[in-house]
């Protein structure tokens, strides 16, 4: 079979990591640093808390796989107004 | 007058709207399950709180793509009078039909209590009857009422008159003790640029008969109720 055509499509995972914007205050986060320092740690920064979703795709490709998951992380996964999203295919 | 009152799996104050329309104001009130597609002649509709789909992902976050929302979105943009009453504002934020979202209370906690509402402007089909600077004390529950929006849409919801309740003290201040989540400007409650969309994160609902400890939140349902009798309805297809 000749290279590009009539290509399968394969099962892919895709791994869309979601976080708060910068810009937004994060409570959860906050309170775990200060659990964190009052524990000795005082190496820890700043934490921020996220969500990690992964996904099962199947696509043809792992660009098309990364569209996907961009679409759906648009779409529902993350809100835009307070998130951003990282995709990560394997 | 008939309000529809929007039932998602997971609404919990759903009754507490019907029975403020039904019982309290004596008008035609009625369910409208999200899988449906219509609503049912709607003069008024109310997304109502509780907890849509466990509040799983984020609040109001699966909601949104309920099949009535289509209808809610339509009834929106034909002037219909919209009032999202806590989860219910978060799904319309959630969908886009008021800017901003919702983040966790700075404090992390759940907050069930009655608290001091300013009511910022009057020309809303929800705030006709009252007048600017009124106080309210009505009830919150929720535990993600942190209303967040980025600088530049806080300016303009504040330049257009936009921010419509705001939390306050005993005297009418909008302190920063007074504000029980974190909200930006101690925003309580927003309407549409049509003025038509109005959500809060109060409990109007819950505080419509003296028993109930207030009867503060009447005044949103009188004020649509003379709304809709003054100018008509934008009624709904009644299939």
């Amino acid at each position: 079979m000749g290279v590009g055509l009539h290509r399968k499509s394969k099962k892919m995972k895709a791994r869309v990591f979601v976080t708060l914007k910068p810009s937004v205050f994060d409570p959860q986060g906050q309170t775990i640093a200060e659990a964190l320092h009052s524990m000795g740690y005082a190496g820890i920064g700043d934490v921020r808390q996220g969500k990690y979703f992964e996904l099962d795709v199947t696509a043809k490709s792992p660009d098309q796989a990364r569209t996907l998951a961009a679409e759906v992380a648009d779409k529902l996964l993350a809100n835009p107004v307070i998130e951003s999203y990282r995709v990560e295919i394997e | 007058m008939k309000f529809s009152i929007v039932v998602f799996p997971g609404s919990n104050c759903d009754h507490d709207a019907y029975h403020a329309a039904k019982h309290v104001l004596g008008q035609e009130a009625e369910f409208v399950w999200h899988k449906e597609t219509t609503l049912k002649g709607a003069d008024v509709v109310v997304l109502p709180g509780g907890f849509s789909h466990g509040d799983y992902l984020r609040t109001g976050a699966i909601a949104r793509f309920s099949p009535i929302m289509t209808a809610v979105a339509q009834f929106a943009a034909g002037g219909g009078p919209l009032l999202g009453i806590c989860n219910g504002f978060q799904i319309l934020c959630e969908a886009g039909l008021l800017p901003g979202a919702m983040l966790r209370n700075r404090d992390l906690k759940f907050h069930c209590e009655h608290v001091g509402v300013r009511v910022e402007q009057t020309d809303t089909p929800f705030t006709s009857l009252a007048t600017k600077g009124q106080l309210l004390r009505i009830p919150i529950a929720h535990g993600e009422g942190n209303y967040f929006a980025d600088a530049d849409v806080i300016a303009d919801l504040e330049s257009s008159r936009r921010v419509i309740f705001r939390y306050c003290d005993s005297r009418g201040q909008t302190t920063d003790d007074a504000n029980p989540n974190g909200s930006v400007n101690n925003i309580a409650g927003i309407c549409s640029e049509g003025r038509n969309v109005v959500g809060l994160m109060p409990h109007p609902e819950r505080a419509c008969e003296p028993v109930l400890g207030s009867a503060d939140g009447l005044v949103l349902f009188e004020s649509v109720l003379s709304q809709v009798a003054a100018h008509g309805g934008v009624r709904t297809a009644a299939s």
